[in-house]
């Protein structure tokens, strides 16, 4: 039940876009198409999936005060936290390199529609954050887990959401300053106004 | 007529290309279309189009059915204000307090509104959209009696030029304009559309005993306090003016404070039968709102955590704006769903979702404005998934 509340909370209640504005510049660029954001938004999953965990295995045997007393016990008093940005986004730029191989293998057209923004995802904050707060909430591995995968269903519903309504937007005649990503924009800051729905659920 | 004819026909050609007033064609056009058109009629032969149901006569429906709904909201904001001050008062006197209060607010909402549409028609050279008439009656019905007439204005502003003006307007905005206009409201001044405003007491003092929550949001301190059940609550609640004053039968009758056009769940159903009739509003839509809120209110029962998801269904059903935002806010064709499957789940999810923003958030009492703007956004979504389930069938069953 916790799990599940947790999966809830960081799906909608903190949705990486609409709570934190985490992830914005590939959830602008890539949103222009609903199968390219639905690529982008699995890529997105599966790569905080895996490195939620891998981060928390790393942090508690590694990197933590103490984590080191098994070694010897000269290393009990050792703090490395303050590696921690550079070791997350390691573990997050090995990651995205697999995950970039294996789209290229299974699906060459994805691969091609993604572009550039998939290496991107090395550096896409949504990813980072995910692991600097797990850090900082102090998660257990299951809860790591789940928190990974979950909000990276709250990135994947928030971008095709975008995507969707991007389709329909082309027939629109925008004003020519705001066209492309200012009209992108305002739409954000407006399904922030309807996500807003969920703020202060307690769970 | 003949007389307003004329005059049209005379200062037509300095509307006109390379008249005096050329930029102020939209203008003209529009007084001109609001008084005669369709003034281009068929020719009695070879007239293709049987029922020529334009935006403009569509809009004219909507409006209609939301006059009961106006003229209850305002006989029930002068009956409030004569309950709350303990005054006696005539129908008559009632209906006129009522009217000094709400029609100020209408006309400040289609001022606003309208003068944003004109200065957009000019800019761009289009004929003015059709489009406000509906959303400027919508903007004044879920305004609470005691709301500032700057703040609708700036309300009405943010809404038609951020929620419609700039996606191109008419028929191409994302999120139902009215609502974007009191969740703008809603956010920015929290103090003035929450809390005890939902009764007009002008310059006196409210009489011993009266509390000026609405029904939710007596509901909702029941389930906080977890104290008694949310009927023992209401019943104990303004019994200082009748014993009875949130029975069930008031409630859906609507002689309880709140927004001005919504506190009558009777009213919006006749406004319902209106639009369904003619054919304006989905009743897929409705119904399904409705539908989902019922179920989850039956499953919550049956949980039954706290005092708030004991309260039976039905109540749902007739407290705070459920009805009038199902029948008035969620059909909104241009942000609805517009597949037939779509508009069953689009519906069933607001419903789903009001009663849970409701329930578990006590951050807003009420949950129906957030549930469909929340929904507005994923419409385009869900349509997107209905037309590729359906390509998908046509193409398996095709045979080459």
């Amino acid at each position: 039940m916790e799990l599940f509340n947790l999966a809830i909370k960081s799906i909608f209640i903190e949705n990486m876009i609409f709570a934190y504005f985490l992830g914005m510049c590939s959830y602008l660029a890539v949103s222009k198409k609903v199968s390219t954001a639905l690529g982008l938004g699995m890529a997105v999953v599966f790569v905080l999936t895996i490195t939620v965990p891998l981060n928390w295995v790393l942090t508690e045997y590694v990197l933590k005060e103490g984590a080191l007393a098994g070694i010897s016990s000269d290393l009990a008093t050792v703090d490395l936290m303050f590696l921690s940005f550079i070791m997350y986004i390691a573990v997050i730029a090995a990651m995205v390199q697999l995950v970039e191989m294996i789209i290229e293998k299974f699906s060459p057209s994805l691969y091609g529609s993604l572009g550039i923004f998939l290496p991107l995802i090395a550096v896409n904050c949504a990813i980072l954050g995910a692991s600097l707060f797990m850090a900082e909430r102090d998660y257990s591995i299951a809860e790591a887990t789940v928190y990974g995968f979950s909000s990276g269903i709250g990135w994947l519903l928030a971008i095709i959401a975008l995507a969707a309504i991007r389709e329909k937007l082309k027939y629109s005649d925008v004003p020519d300053g705001l066209k492309g990503l200012g009209i992108t924009m305002l739409l954000t800051g407006l399904m922030g106004i309807a996500f807003m729905s969920f703020m202060g659920i307690q769970l | 007529m003949k007389l307003l004819r004329d005059i049209f026909d005379k200062n037509k050609p300095q509307f006109e290309k390379g008249g005096k007033f050329e930029k102020l064609m939209p203008l003209f056009e529009s007084f001109e279309t609001m008084a005669f058109v369709p003034y281009e009629v068929t020719p009695a032969k070879g007239g293709q189009i049987k029922d020529a149901v334009d935006l403009k006569r569509l809009m004219m429906t909507v409006i209609i059915s939301m006059i009961p709904c106006l003229l209850f909201g305002i006989w029930n904001v002068g009956y409030q204000h004569a309950l709350a001050t303990g005054e006696t008062m005539t129908f008559l006197e009632q209906v006129g307090i009522g009217a000094l209060v709400v029609l100020p607010i209408v006309i400040v909402s289609y001022g606003a509104g309208l003068t944003v549409e004109f200065i957009f028609a000019i800019k761009k050279g289009h004929a003015l959209n059709e489009g406000f008439l509906v959303s400027g009656m919508l903007i004044p019905l879920v305004m609470p009696p005691d709301i500032p007439l700057w703040q609708v204005a700036l309300a009405t502003v943010f809404a038609v030029v951020i929620g419609k003006e700039v996606f191109g307007g008419t028929g191409m905005n994302i999120l139902n304009v009215a609502l974007t206009a009191r969740a703008f409201l809603y956010f920015a001044y929290p103090s003035q559309i929450s809390g005890e405003v939902w009764t007009y007491l002008g310059d006196k003092t409210p009489i011993d005993g009266y509390s000026g929550s609405t029904t939710l949001a007596i509901a909702n301190q029941a389930s906080v306090a977890d104290s008694s059940s949310v009927i023992d609550a209401l019943a104990h609640s303004n019994t200082a003016i009748s014993a009875d004053f949130f029975s069930f039968s008031n409630l859906f009758l609507g002689f309880i404070p709140g927004s001005i056009g919504e506190t009558s769940t009777l009213m919006v159903l006749i406004g319902a039968a209106i639009l369904i009739i003619t054919g304006v509003g989905s009743w897929k839509i409705i119904v399904s709102v409705f539908g989902g809120a019922y179920l989850t209110a039956l499953l919550f029962n049956i949980i039954g955590v706290n005092e708030f998801m004991l309260m039976p269904a039905a109540y749902h059903l007739v407290i705070g704006g459920l009805a009038f935002g199902a029948v008035f806010m969620a059909t909104d064709p241009v942000t609805a769903a517009q597949t037939e499957k779509g508009k069953w789940i689009y519906g069933f999810l607001i419903g789903i979702l009001t009663i849970i923003i409701r329930v578990f958030n006590p951050a807003y009492p009420e949950g129906i404005m957030l549930a469909i703007l929340l929904m507005n956004v994923f419409a385009p979504l869900i349509d997107f998934y209905i037309v590729k389930a359906n390509k998908q069938r046509r193409i398996r069953r095709a045979t080459v």
